[in-house]
């Protein structure tokens, strides 16, 4: 007992790559079921045009918008949160920005500024509501959805007089960031190669809060604040870390991940209105759940979630790809959803019992 | 032994909630390299107890001295800033994380430049599993294995592992054992014995009589919120203690009804009952 050998080379080992460790990944089930996706429907929409560049661009152009949400989304599930004001705070950003630019007359950044502000504010008050009354944060947020999409028509119409604000071009470099098409071609004539085509600039985006976010959950220490909290939340407080703050954190970068959707749209289609998207909260769950988040939290990833999101985004654009039946959508997604939750339950039962050493 | 100054001391104290009495002129200490065990039954206000130690609770009298100072904990992290760990069943493991992870939640080592920390992984995994493996867990030696996958003795000597290594000087171990098997129970018994050969003072809390027979050196039996005997090692006897824990009130409830009986008898004793 007291003079316990350790076991130094196998400490060594811990940084080495096994098979084994796969399986602790939270990602490895999204990218399985991504992959089994684009595979079946590459197959099916291939004489659609699925596999151009044009018909890619169709789904990732979709599953950005989502995936910006999507995300910081999941960083409150890992931390046992829900939030679906979301559905509000989308046009409430693109909303905000347009009356800034059109009414004020403001600069577009000062109104893309005052934009996150609101979202930031809104953001606060669902997380100091939660924090401080311990009403389920599904309950919390359910009623500031209706609260800001009422505000989102009330304002629009006392300062506006309508809920369509037409949003003017602003410059050419606020165009180019928030709201255009890209392409990418290398050269010309015959010999041209498309990397892409007509992706928007939220595709780009999606990706900057993909690295960003992934910097946050995996790299620096506070990811493991966010993975402990959802697991332990009374463990967690007790370890030091400050729970509730970091709570009113997360709430307020989804808030403010929804309103920059919000601005991206006003931007591209020029124009903001004040619809609630009540679908968007279904899918940025959606996305998260097949990413491999656990509803009840303290366990997923980044990867996981872009995987889930990419998954979502071809079943939901992909089938008009193909010969079948576009009412099937729905169906599609649901069927995806259960496939999804079903297999990340066996991903993590391997992930708790995988073991890199034999058992003595 | 008994010359030392005690890590941590209560004098006579005092917890109610309320008109309610929970605890009444409870007096304990440990010393360093020392395991207290705490016996009760349910309900006897142990838990009251362990709070008000690790500073969920205040005295409402009564003093508590760390090494003769008269201390008083606002709360947990303050308590746990000077040195008071508590320990609870499956307390501060997270299963869906990395041992490396769980080890250092809250106080994670970092390298980088500037803003941008980076949670140093290989550093928490060697420490960690280096960590456990001290105390004798040699069967963990990837700290990237979730905690989940672990058995219950393991989570209880991965806590108690992080506890000391983040400068613990008195461990309160909040029922270690209740849920393991024998073999899980050895397990946990003889980190007990490695935390008190390390000088810590350990408060080992159980209801578990055999257990606390094979760690403890000082023995504190609770019944309804007071200490009911005081005793060290070797005073009394396991069938001894048994009886002062789980008989300490129904005895004398026994004891009540049999005199009951004698009397309304002509001082004829009842027969015994098979």
């Amino acid at each position: 007992m007291a003079d316990t050998q350790i076991n130094q080379g196998a400490v060594k080992r811990s940084g080495g790559f096994s098979f084994l460790s796969l399986f602790r990944r939270p990602e490895a089930g999204a990218a399985a079921g991504f992959i089994l996706i684009f595979l079946f429907f590459g197959y099916f929409g291939v004489e659609k045009n699925f596999l151009t560049a044009l018909g890619t661009s169709t789904w990732l152009n979709f599953a950005s918008k989502v995936g910006i949400i999507a995300i910081p989304i999941a960083f409150l599930m890992i931390a046992g949160e829900l939030d679906i004001s979301i559905g509000a705070i989308i046009p409430a950003g693109g909303i905000v920005m347009a009356l800034s630019v059109e009414t004020f007359g403001f600069n577009i950044w000062f109104g893309v500024l005052i934009s996150f502000a609101v979202a930031a504010a809104i953001g606060w008050v669902n997380g100091m509501l939660v924090t401080r009354t311990r009403v389920p944060s599904l309950i919390v947020t359910l009623a500031t959805l209706f609260v800001v999409a009422g505000l989102n028509a009330y304002i629009s119409k006392q300062i506006a007089g309508t809920t369509q604000h037409s949003m003017p071009d602003a410059g050419v470099i606020s165009e180019f960031l928030l709201g255009d098409y890209h392409s990418l071609v290398l050269g010309d004539g015959d010999n041209a190669f498309t990397i892409f085509r007509s992706l928007q600039s939220s595709f780009f985006i999606w990706i900057a809060v993909a690295i960003a976010c992934f910097y946050i959950l995996h790299i620096s220490p506070w990811g493991n604040w966010i993975l402990a909290m959802g697991g332990d939340q009374e463990s967690a407080h007790n370890a030091g870390i400050p729970t509730k703050r970091l709570k009113i954190a997360l709430f307020m970068l989804s808030a403010m991940a929804a309103a920059l959707v919000g601005m991206t749209e006003a931007v591209l289609a020029n124009t903001a209105s004040t619809t609630t998207q009540f679908g968007m909260i279904f899918n940025t769950i959606i996305c998260v759940v097949v990413g491999g988040v656990l509803l009840t939290g303290g366990f997923g990833s980044v990867a996981g979630v872009v995987f889930g999101t990419l998954t979502f985004g071809i079943v939901f654009q992909g089938i008009n790809f193909t010969a079948f039946d576009k009412d099937l959508n729905m169906l599609f997604i649901g069927a995806l959803l259960l496939v999804a939750v079903l297999m990340n339950d066996t991903f993590r039962n391997l992930a708790t019992s995988a073991s890199t050493t034999k058992k003595k | 032994m008994s010359d030392k100054t005690p890590v941590l001391e209560m004098r006579k104290v005092d917890k109610s909630f309320g008109p309610i009495d929970v605890l009444h002129e409870i007096s304990l200490k440990v010393n360093e390299g020392e395991v207290l065990c705490l016996l009760g039954d349910n309900g006897a206000g142990k838990s009251t107890l362990i709070k008000t130690l690790s500073g969920v609770h205040q005295p409402t009298r009564g003093e508590m001295y760390m090494d003769g100072k008269p201390v008083s904990f606002s709360n947990p992290k303050n308590a746990q800033e000077m040195g008071i760990a508590t320990v609870h069943q499956f307390g501060g493991t997270y299963p869906l994380m990395s041992i490396g992870r769980n080890f250092f939640a809250g106080a994670e080592p970092t390298k980088g430049f500037g803003p941008f920390k980076i949670f140093d992984r290989q550093k928490a995994n060697s420490i960690a599993v280096e960590q456990v493996q001290r105390f004798g867990i040699t069967r963990i030696t990837d700290g990237d294995r979730l905690v989940g996958g672990l058995s219950g003795g393991e989570r209880q000597s991965l806590a108690i592992a992080r506890a000391v290594y983040f400068g613990a000087r008195v461990l309160i171990l909040d029922e270690p054992t209740a849920a393991l098997g024998v073999k899980q129970a050895a397990h946990v018994l003889r980190i007990v014995n490695e935390a008190k050969r390390r000088g810590l003072a350990v408060i080992f809390i159980t209801h578990q009589v055999m257990h606390a027979m094979a760690v403890g050196d000082h023995f504190a039996v609770l019944i309804r919120g007071a200490i009911a005997a005081d005793f060290r090692k070797g005073d009394k006897t396991r069938e001894e203690i048994a009886d002062l824990m789980a008989g300490g009130e129904s005895m004398a409830d026994l004891e009540a009804n049999i005199e009951g009986y004698m009397e309304a008898h002509d001082g004829q004793v009842p027969d015994p009952v098979h």
